[in-house]
């Protein structure tokens, strides 16, 4: 019942030099996503509108599926950001609330933390919005698991993250 | 590459994402995606908010498929999504098929699973509950 600081073999998190590998890559890349702030315990992550990740022929609005992505990667830098450093973890279980749609042509942010992580488990939260944290799209609860490091790829852990790592889903 | 008409139907994100209309299974739409770059995650395997992606458009277009077979036109809302992860995506074709648990006036209950190359060993599930406006 800690919350152990782990000793990393490695540099200490840093969410924004962090971003600038992860979204050059694959599923984070393709979004387009961006660093836009944190703190403490919170990664906060930027989705800009784009017409095509539109979910709706009707209405000009974002996709759901989108801000999904948005905040599980939101929620993997959060849990490194707490722990200050990039250990490989599973989404387990998300869940999202949508509140309202995102207004039309607006970014969505994704603003998570990590309220508390255990040796093998993390728990998140967090909200995305459209400009006005008070006022929210979505909220947004997860739990994640570390993934024991194989020992062989132990050296490797850095590198993987530099290649834009997260969740396997 | 001529697109099923249920391709043609599904969402600009869908498409964009590589999403089209597999085949169909108990009169339900079965979605699947390739693996890629745009799907990708930890390098090798699929990224979770891809698999989302496609539970959520697979749901969409169960419930679709059902009120179309009821003559029923609704604009559909996401209420909220539970996304469970079971096992990494590995660098494979991911389907993905959503049935109706239960069918409201305003509002429809689905469960939707994604597999890849053993369908009884499910990667993802997801509970959705959609608004019918």
């Amino acid at each position: 019942m800690s919350n152990p600081t782990p000793a990393p073999p490695m540099a200490k998190f840093d969410p924004e030099q962090a971003g600038k590998f992860f979204f050059k890559h694959g599923h984070t890349g393709w979004l387009g996503l961006r660093y836009n702030d944190h703190g403490e315990n919170w990664v906060e992550l930027e989705l800009p509108w784009r017409e095509d990740l539109l979910g709706d022929p009707d209405r000009a609005v974002l996709a759901s599926g989108p801000i999904i992505s948005l905040m599980d990667m939101a929620s993997g830098m959060s849990i490194w950001q707490t722990k200050t450093a990039f250990t490989p973890v599973a989404t387990l279980d998300l869940r999202v609330d949508y509140q309202r749609p995102a207004r039309e042509r607006a970014s969505v942010f994704g603003r998570v933390e990590c309220y508390r992580t255990t040796r093998s488990a993390a728990f998140v939260r967090g909200i995305a919005h459209d400009g006005n944290p008070d006022d929210p799209v979505a909220h947004v609860a997860g739990v994640f698991m570390t993934i024991a490091v194989d020992p062989r790829s132990k050296s490797k852990v850095m590198t993987t993250a530099n290649n834009g790592a997260k969740s396997d889903g | 590459m001529g697109d099923a008409p249920e391709t043609a139907s599904l969402p600009a994100y869908a498409h964009s994402l590589g999403i089209r209309f597999d085949r169909i299974e108990d009169a339900l739409p079965v979605l699947t995606v390739d693996f890629g770059p745009n799907v990708e995650g930890r390098p090798g395997a699929l990224h979770g908010g891809a698999t989302a992606g496609l539970l959520e458009n697979a749901g969409y277009a169960a419930l679709r498929m059902v009120l179309a077979h009821e003559d029923r036109d609704a604009v559909l809302k996401p209420i909220n999504i539970t996304v469970q992860y079971l096992s990494a995506g590995r660098q494979k074709q991911t389907y993905a098929l959503g049935r109706i648990t239960r069918l409201g006036r305003r509002n429809a209950n689905l469960t939707v699973e994604a597999w890849q190359d053993d369908r009884a060993r499910p990667i993802a599930t997801a509970v959705m509950n959609i608004l019918m406006a």
